[in-house]
């Protein structure tokens, strides 16, 4: 860490949770890192009043007494950015949590530091530069292969300006080593740092339309958002917010996952840590840990650093968007974060805004979830492209979605995919309410669906999004006069919908055949059960009995065809449409 | 203004010599006492106070700074006066002496020996608070607890380190449903290595009397260590007790290797208790005027469940929530809900009609299902099987509600079948009384209730499984119970 001054070290006044105060402090800077009491806790100025400083502490503040010093460090929250972040879980101010083990044993313990890069592992450096070209901050220095699939490309850092005076010869080297000496005398490490709560440079943004796939049915057809997108995830308990947010690490098009469990649960985590190292990664066959950081603050850990927890991942996933990669950030959950500001907010006595939230947390929410976007990498030589998509999860208060921290985030999230409880209880996962969910991206990435997608791709969506509007509506009759009160076109209505919601929009996430639903899979299945409707459609319009239609034996085969993997299904698809021809053909001749 | 005296006080030992005495109350209110000067002890110390008569309080202090400290007393402010109250430092944390001999012992809310017994001679003095369990020193919970219930075995699964809250509303059995799955958690593992530890916060004499009662019947009387704070006990030490009993598990579980079943009762007792506080130190009120704060202080109790890598304890908690009003997102069941891995909510119409456990598998839930079930675990249908059940239930409890609107007359065979189905499940699968049950007879009962359903409808379970096990009772002629 940077040099301390002594005429910078305070004395502790006042202890409330995790907010200290402290006095003699002059000159120290909101958002400085300060070390709090003998034990050195790390904490964060969040009020300066005359003489008094008031700091939030990201460790557990019982224990301390007044009179403890309080040193600063000249220095806001910073994260390390370089190799060896990809496969590590940090904490939510980025000591490597195995390290802390290590430290400390199975219990966190207080005042612990341990570098966030390991400073003793050494990395294959590939230069890409030579001396005497111009480099400035973004330009790519070299390269490190940091995991089997990843390569992190080495990048000046922002602000760099200067001419390569030195560079090193290929080979190992760790990541403080000097790599690159500027004819200015500067020398350029693989290693650099980044005050979290900025938003790290990058050149234009780019419009959003490439699509974030996430292999999920009901979200990459009815839902879909882009890449560099926002989305957010409120549901109540129970809803399945945190396997969405899991699904979506494992089987999203990303190259980059930066999850952050921000104020959740521990054994969430570990059940995160078993799994992932041995699962897929759909694309590359690669370890899926390979292509994920975890930022992980659980509930129990100190409510201050949920704070950070957030920026650390977010900026994380900055560093590896500016190398041109597509990068999903996570944050489950965003509740929990706000939660911390409302906590803090009391303890400094800020006049409540509502529900007893600070008033600025409007500004937060839209500040972070901004960060996301798909850009062009700041940097000159080859024009790279990178983007960075946020998932928020919220947890509304009793499930009820008209609590500040929902509504705040849908005025900045770009999609909602709202989770409804009466859904979870019947076991429909992922349970996404297709009536209250939304994206506005949707018109923006018909381009690419119409390219690059199964043929009629839009189209089925709209008659799927029709079918579903119609369907609501009779349900409505349905409860008043019950449903021999409608026609049979209405009731085919209801069961070509039930067929929507049990075939298409449910997805099993613990089978090995539905969990991931490709592009083309997702497309025929909802292609077949279309046809099936309009088949039988057809035939009720030439007088056929509608109860007739609905035993047709077909209609078993249809619903099995979800459990068909994506590989081959094409086939398989084609088998059952060819069954619903003939039997709509033999219906007919009858 | 040096306040400080060497005056000998009645109690007089060691203690009162080690440490000074103050007299610096400044303000006494709900239970809570000011004291003028924050300098003299550490956030977490806890003191003695000394009232006028002699009697000897405890107190922890909440908050310090240069004009004042805040003290919560833990009995109560109830006779306490400003100027002949002391105070002295007593521990710099709020400990408990943890040792082996705790099995089979009973202790007040505070972890005081209250069985007539001598004091436990400690191997360890921990901190009651804990610390947070580095998510990376955290075993996946895994290993299913059977409990002989089929709502739970079947569809809600229990594992080792998991923690699992029943939500009940007042009236409701809860207390014979946790009897049950302890009893038989117990009968099921390894009884050499399971132990029960209690922890009732505010529970009347009778509930205190029925859970010690009933975990002696279950044989494992010895292999409970119980923490009872009673209604009639001082309200703020029950923001001690369930830290002291997950001390205590932590301790038995993870240096010694036992099997850890928590039993915590009545949670909504603790955040009363909390928000007395709260509310005494005239913070922020959040919903219902619980503290801002209240997730965060329920997860440092709830999270003190799971299982280490390479240790071969486990701490596995069952939190007993009431909900005020039946209403189950009341800040307390909610907030719980956030935390805990799952729930299981018991239902007041399932209860009218005498069925036991009372349970409403819909909104009930566990997390860590996927962990404890499948093939080597339960049985390979198992995941499967509880989907199809589910939604069958689902689908005939809404047919059971338009029914009420539309007549039966109006409903289709189909419908009438499901309705039947959602029936038969109530009265045969959920409300199976006292019995116990095992896995394979609790599927077994599933699929004899799935052929009321016809064939074709079973598109949640695999094609295999179900010409396996549905075709299988059909074709043997079985008669199921239910049909024809």
């Amino acid at each position: 860490m940077e040099a301390t001054t002594v005429e910078r070290a305070g004395t502790v006044t006042r202890i409330s949770g995790p907010m200290v105060s402290a006095t003699g402090m002059p000159g120290v800077a909101m958002g400085e890192i300060v070390r709090v009491g003998r034990a050195a806790l790390m904490g964060e100025v969040i009020r300066i009043d005359g003489d008094t400083v008031f700091a939030q502490v990201f460790e557990d503040t019982a224990g301390m007494g007044l009179g403890e010093p309080v040193v600063g460090t000249g220095a806001p929250l910073v994260v390390e950015l370089g190799p060896g972040l990809l496969g590590q879980t940090f904490d939510g101010i980025q000591r490597p949590l195995p390290a802390l083990r290590e430290l400390s044993g199975d219990l966190v313990g207080r005042g612990l530091s341990a570098a966030a890069l390991d400073r003793d592992r050494t990395w294959a450096f590939a230069p890409q530069v030579a001396a005497g070209d111009a480099v400035a901050g973004g330009d790519v220095l070299g390269t490190v292969q940091e995991t089997a699939t990843i390569e992190q490309r080495i990048l000046a850092p922002p602000g760099t300006a200067g001419r390569v005076d030195s560079v090193v010869a290929p080979g190992a080297y760790r990541v403080h080593e000097p790599i690159v000496e500027l004819e200015d005398g500067t020398r350029l490490s693989m290693m650099q740092r980044w005050p979290v709560k900025a938003a790290r440079p990058a050149g234009a943004k780019l419009a959003s339309d490439r699509p974030f796939l996430t292999g999920q049915r009901v979200l990459d057809c009815l839902f879909p958002i882009a890449l560099g997108g926002t989305a957010i995830v409120p549901g109540g308990f129970g809803t399945g917010k945190t396997v969405v947010e899991q699904t979506l690490s494992k089987y999203c098009n990303a190259d980059i996952i930066v999850y952050v469990g921000c104020g959740e649960r521990g054994n969430e985590m570990a059940d995160v840590l078993s799994e992932f190292p041995e699962l897929q990664d759909p694309r590359t066959g690669a370890s899926l840990m390979g292509r994920t950081v975890l930022v992980v603050n659980t509930s129990n850990m100190p409510v201050a650093a949920r704070d950070a927890s957030v920026y650390t991942g977010v900026t994380i996933g900055e560093y590896y968007r500016d190398q041109g990669y597509d990068v999903a950030v996570m944050a489950d959950s965003t509740s929990r974060w706000a939660e911390a500001l409302r906590e803090i907010a009391s303890r400094l006595e800020e006049m409540p805004g509502e529900e007893g939230y600070p008033t600025y947390l409007a500004a937060r929410i839209s500040e972070f979830y901004e960060r996301a976007g798909r850009v062009v990498c700041a940097g000159n030589g080859e024009a790279r492209q990178g983007s960075l998509t946020l998932v928020g999860a919220v947890s509304p208060p009793g499930g009820d979605f008209s609590e500040p921290v929902t509504q705040t985030s849908l005025r900045v999230a770009g999609a909602l995919w709202a989770l409804d409880a009466s859904l979870a209880y019947r076991r429909h996962y992922p349970a996404v309410n297709w009536n209250r969910s939304y994206s506005l991206y949707d018109e923006e990435l018909d381009g690419w669906f119409r390219e690059h997608g199964p043929e009629g791709w839009c189209e089925r969506r709209r008659d799927a999004v029709r079918l579903l509007q119609r369907d609501a509506e009779l349900q409505e009759v349905v409860q008043l006069v019950g449903p021999d009160a409608l026609q049979d076109a209405e009731r085919l209505v209801l069961e070509a919908s039930k067929l929507i919601r049990e075939v298409f929009l449910q997805q099993n996430a613990f089978s090995d055949s539905d969990a991931y639903s490709s592009l083309e899979k997702t497309g025929g299945l909802l292609d077949t059960v279309l046809v099936f409707y309009e088949k039988c459609r057809a035939l009720l319009d030439d007088g056929a009995m509608l109860d007739r239609l609905l035993d047709l034996p077909v209609r078993e085969d249809l619903a099995r065809l979800r459990d068909a993997p994506s590989d081959g299904f094409a086939a398989r698809k084609d088998e059952v449409i060819a069954q619903i021809r003939a039997m709509a053909a033999e219906a007919a001749g009858k | 203004m040096e306040s400080m005296e060497t005056k000998p006080s009645g109690g007089g030992g060691a203690r009162d010599l080690l440490h000074r005495q103050y007299w610096d109350l400044s303000y006494v209110s709900g239970p809570l006492v000011f004291l003028k000067d924050g300098h003299r002890f550490a956030t977490g110390a806890i003191l003695d106070l000394v009232l006028g008569d002699g009697a000897v309080r405890q107190g922890q202090v909440l908050e310090t700074s240069t004009t004042h400290a805040v003290v919560q007393v833990l009995q109560g402010t109830q006779g306490v006066d400003i100027e002949r109250t002391s105070v002295s430092l007593r521990a710099d944390a709020a400990r408990l002496g943890v040792s082996r001999d705790m099995i089979g012992r009973r202790f007040n809310g505070l972890g005081e020996a209250i069985d007539g017994l001598p004091p436990v001679l400690p191997d360890e003095e921990l901190d009651i608070m804990g610390a947070a369990i580095n998510p990376v020193a955290r075993d996946k919970p895994r290993d299913f607890i059977e409990t002989g219930l089929s709502c739970i075995d079947g569809f809600n699964t229990l594992v080792r380190g998991q923690k699992l809250p029943i939500f009940f509303g007042a009236g409701l059995p809860a207390n014979r449903l946790a009897r049950h799955i302890v009893r038989h958690a117990a009968t099921k593992s390894d009884a050499e290595e399971f132990v029960v530890v209690f922890g009732a916060m505010g529970i009347t004499e009778r509930e205190a009397a029925f859970f010690l009662r009933s975990f002696g019947e279950s044989g494992q009387g010895a292999r409970v260590v119980a923490f009872i704070n009673k209604a009639n006990d001082p309200a703020i030490e029950r923001l001690f007790t369930p830290r002291c009993a997950l001390t205590a598990a932590e301790y038995l579980a993870f240096h010694h290797g036992f099997q850890v079943l928590v039993v915590l009762t009545d949670m909504t007792n603790y955040c009363e208790a909390l928000r007395q506080v709260s509310s005494a130190r005239e913070e922020i009120p959040g919903r219902r005027g619980y503290p801002g704060y209240m997730y965060t202080d329920l997860s440092s109790i709830y999270e003190r469940a799971g299982r280490l890598r390479g240790n071969r304890g486990s701490v596995t908690q069952i939190p007993m929530v009431s909900m005020p009003d039946d209403d189950i997102t009341h800040p307390i069941p909610d907030l719980t809900g956030y935390i805990t891995e799952g729930q299981i909510v018991m239902s007041r119409a399932l209860h009218r009609q005498g069925l036991f456990p009372p349970v409403d598998v819909l909104p009930s839930l566990s997390r860590l299902m996927n962990n404890g079930i499948g093939e080597g675990l339960t049985r390979a249908d198992h995941r499967d099987l509880a989907n199809q059940l589910y939604a069958c239930y689902a689908h005939g409890r809404d047919i059971r509600k338009l029914m009420s609107i539309v007549g039966e007359d109006a409903l289709g065979d189909l419908d009438r079948k499901y309705l039947q189905f959602a029936q038969e499940f109530e009265s045969q699968l959920i409300g199976q009384g006292d019995v116990r049950r095992t896995i394979d007879e609790t599927l077994g009962l599933g699929w004899r209730l799935l052929a009321l359903i016809p064939k074709e409808e079973l598109t949640r379970i695999n094609k295999d499984l179900i010409d396996r096990y549905y075709c299988e009772i059909m074709e043997d002629g079985v008669p199921s119970p239910f049909v024809g």
